[in-house]
């Protein structure tokens, strides 16, 4: 009888363990494998009646989400393919969990994600479909194909449009103080003088939300390629340095002067980017370094503002050099190892046709020019992206860095915060920073580090 | 039953234990020295020495994750160890209200950690946070709790130890309690006041239970990192960052073969000071 007993024991308690590891690795995405295992059996039937259901994953900052979800609803009319979202948090959190889900092997059919730099780190060429010759990708601009190409195959179709890293800064306020756009860094420091003195803020800093404090490097982009070509190719071959090289040291300079200047609002380490929107539109702060996709989130949140905010570049030393440092948009992959890859092709296709274009930019309006042949931005665009397109009439655009380079160092948020609160020098944060960029290159396993 | 099975099926019961520890903990342990020493992308492997540690000694922002890691340790565990003890023989004392004041005392431990920070955060906001506008109607100008790089590590321990002196307070609580009421009666006899009873009989046979909260503390506090995270992500720019959180950075930059190094020199880290900390606080106990 004993012994009965210590069997069943045993018996029960491996049954348990059993049970528990099995709980744990099955347990590693709810959101996927409930629908996606009705969906497979769907599959293997392959029924042309039968609705398929793909999973997307994308991040759900803005109105990207919302605009694809009415594409989605039409496509479900038309193609009858239904869409599952997989929604993932936004920034480097984000990036993390598409590398693991990648790793594991456990990533949604379609993912929307980053071009350039973070793409390159996410190893496309084993992960996504090579869509270089599908049909769907011959209307979109070699700018944006080149942003989505690894090892000469292009991997992406655009979600969205263009946006530029500049300043957003209050019409309003500029036609009442009786200022004009400044052409240079100089006359920039002068129109936040006058400012400060009118009791405005002059510049604003969110720098709460750390990824919103990285404007002044990234969007001084324009200004560094204009006067050193070379800048990028020799970044990413190790040959130049931020600290060594003075303009591109000027862009962490431009990130510490407004601090030193007084010229931040007060208590810019505990605010928000919604805040700083908030600010902008209401004209309480007159000059704001953002993406011109903020514009977005205005018009959410303050419609009848929305036209009071224009663009420009951030200025350079010089008048001659003036130019916007440009953002492609974010692209759609498709997963390489899904089991519904010809479903995903339909999908993206109609996604970038006229038709779904269509649907896609009357939920959320363009923050610069679209990158797919035919489609022009909207007589009613934002007043901002209108100023923006002048820049892109006369060619004096350029890519930001992280579109040129695969070297993007993770820590660039802190240490411009760090910069622009005053904690460290200008000189000593591009040396930080070049030495973060150093271990996303050894990373990477590029040539020169 | 054979001798043979008797000796050894006892063993049969250690087996599902012994499992779940070798595939959790031992293994991975194993592992993580291996991808230390690897530039790793989780799918694929380069091996590379001791690269990754130099690099880690390194970062600019590691002495002030060291730095801070001491610091927040040793003041969260200070803070814990002696407002615990203060708030243990309190509550085993004839308190009026005495088991609602337990329960008071012990609640915060019960939050989510990543609530509390978040609700602290927004509380401790510059100048329209709960925390500075009760003191301006006190006529007192508030710091920037969070925002002034001098104070903000101290406001996060803080936090802390008002989180978690819960549990350092049930343990002294357990501790006072097993201390056998005779002593206070031959005090009482003696005619000792009730700070004599503190000095001499509770502080000094509470020292098994204080040293676990040493300890726990203490190694909770190395390797402290939702709160922080939750209240300043390491910010502003590096002068919260804690060794743990520096090691999460590395691990969201992708650069895992570095963050496993992180991992390691934290193990070890930790283990150095803990080891010693535990011998020492365990010869100098009383046994009643």
């Amino acid at each position: 009888m004993k012994r009965t007993n210590a069997r069943t024991l045993a018996l029960l308690t491996s049954m348990m363990i059993v049970v528990l590891l099995a709980g744990c690795g099955g347990n590693n995405s709810p959101t996927t494998n409930g629908p996606s295992g009705n969906t497979n059996a769907n599959a293997a039937t392959n029924e042309p009646t039968e609705k398929t259901t793909l999973t997307l994953m994308v991040g759900n900052t803005g109105t990207t989400l919302e605009a694809l979800k009415a594409v989605a609803t039409e496509a479900e009319k038309k193609l009858n393919i239904a869409i599952e979202y997989d929604i993932k948090p936004d920034g480097t959190e984000g990036d993390n969990l598409v590398k693991t889900r990648l790793a594991t092997g456990d990533m949604a059919d379609l993912l929307v994600y980053n071009t350039g730099s973070l793409l390159k780190a996410v190893n496309p060429v084993d992960n996504f479909l090579d869509v270089t010759n599908e049909p769907f990708m011959a209307d979109v601009l070699d700018s944006f194909k080149s942003v989505v190409t690894v090892d000469g195959k292009v991997y992406g179709a655009p979600v969205g449009s263009s946006s530029a890293g500049a300043i957003l800064y209050n019409k309003k306020v500029y036609g009442e103080l009786g200022l004009t756009v400044p052409r240079t860094w100089d006359e920039f420091m002068a129109n936040n003088e006058k400012i400060k003195a009118a009791g405005k803020t002059a510049v604003i800093a969110s720098y709460k939300d750390t990824w919103t404090s990285q404007l002044f490097v990234l969007g001084d982009y324009y200004n560094v390629q204009a006067k050193v070509p070379n800048f990028a190719d020799n970044y990413t071959n190790n040959k130049a340095k931020y600290a060594t090289t003075p303009e591109a040291l000027r862009s962490f300079e431009k990130t510490e002067e407004p601090f030193k200047a007084g010229y931040m609002n007060k208590d810019f380490l505990a605010t928000t980017y919604d805040v700083a929107l908030k600010m902008l539109a209401e004209g309480t702060g007159v000059h704001y370094p953002m993406l011109t996709s903020a514009l977005d989130s205005i018009l959410q949140n303050n419609p009848d503002k929305i036209n009071d905010i224009g663009v420009f570049p951030i200025p350079s030393d010089s008048a001659d050099v003036n130019g916007l440092t440009v953002w492609m948009p974010s692209g759609m992959y498709i997963n390489k190892n899904s089991k519904k890859v010809e479903a995903a092709k339909k999908f993206v296709d109609y996604f970038v046709s006229k038709e779904g274009q269509a649907i896609f930019s009357s939920k959320v309006k363009a923050a610069g020019p679209y990158v797919i042949k035919g489609i022009e931005l909207p007589d009613d665009a934002y007043e901002g992206v209108k100023e923006m397109q002048k820049y892109f009439d006369e060619g004096k655009t350029a890519p930001a860095l992280e579109f040129v380079s695969p070297v993007k160092g993770p820590n660039l948020e802190n240490l411009t915060v760090a910069v622009g609160s005053g904690i460290t020098s200008a000189q000593k944060g591009a040396e930080d920073y070049d030495k973060d960029i150093l271990k996303q290159a050894q990373q990477l396993n590029l040539p020169g580090w | 039953m054979t001798k043979l099975t008797i000796r050894t099926y006892s063993y049969l019961f250690l087996v599902p234990a012994f499992l779940i520890y070798f595939v959790f903990y031992l293994l991975p342990t194993a592992l993580s020295l291996f991808f230390s020493m690897t530039r790793w992308t989780l799918t694929d492997w380069d091996y590379i020495g001791f690269d990754n540690y130099v690099t880690f000694f390194s970062e600019t922002a590691l002495s002030i994750g060291f730095r801070n890691t001491l610091i927040y340790a040793v003041v969260t565990c200070g803070l814990k160890v002696i407002l615990g003890l203060l708030l243990g023989a309190f509550l085993t004392s004839t308190a009026l209200f005495k088991n609602y004041l337990r329960s008071v005392i012990f609640f915060p431990t019960l939050l989510s950690t990543i609530a509390v920070g978040i609700a602290f955060s927004i509380m401790m906001h510059p100048s329209s946070g709960l925390i500075n506008t009760s003191l301006a109607a006190l006529g007192i100008n508030g710091p920037d709790w969070l925002g002034n790089t001098k104070i903000a590590l101290l406001s996060v321990a803080l936090v802390d130890v008002w989180k978690g002196v819960g549990v350092a307070t049930v343990i002294y609580i357990a501790g006072i309690s097993g201390i056998p009421a005779e002593y206070y009666e031959a005090l009482k006899i003696d005619g000792g006041s009730s700070m004599n009873a503190f000095r001499y009989i509770t502080v000094p046979l509470s020292r098994p239970a204080m040293n676990s909260v040493i300890i726990l503390a203490f190694i909770g506090g190395l390797r402290s990192f939702d709160l922080i995270w939750a209240m300043t992500k390491g910010g502003p720019g590096f002068t919260t960052d804690l060794i743990a959180s520096i090691i999460y950075k590395q691990y969201q930059a992708g650069f895992y073969g570095l963050a496993t190094a992180g991992n390691v020199i934290l193990f070890v880290g930790v283990s150095l000071l803990a080891f010693p900390l535990y011998k020492y606080l365990t010869k100098s106990e009383v046994y009643l």
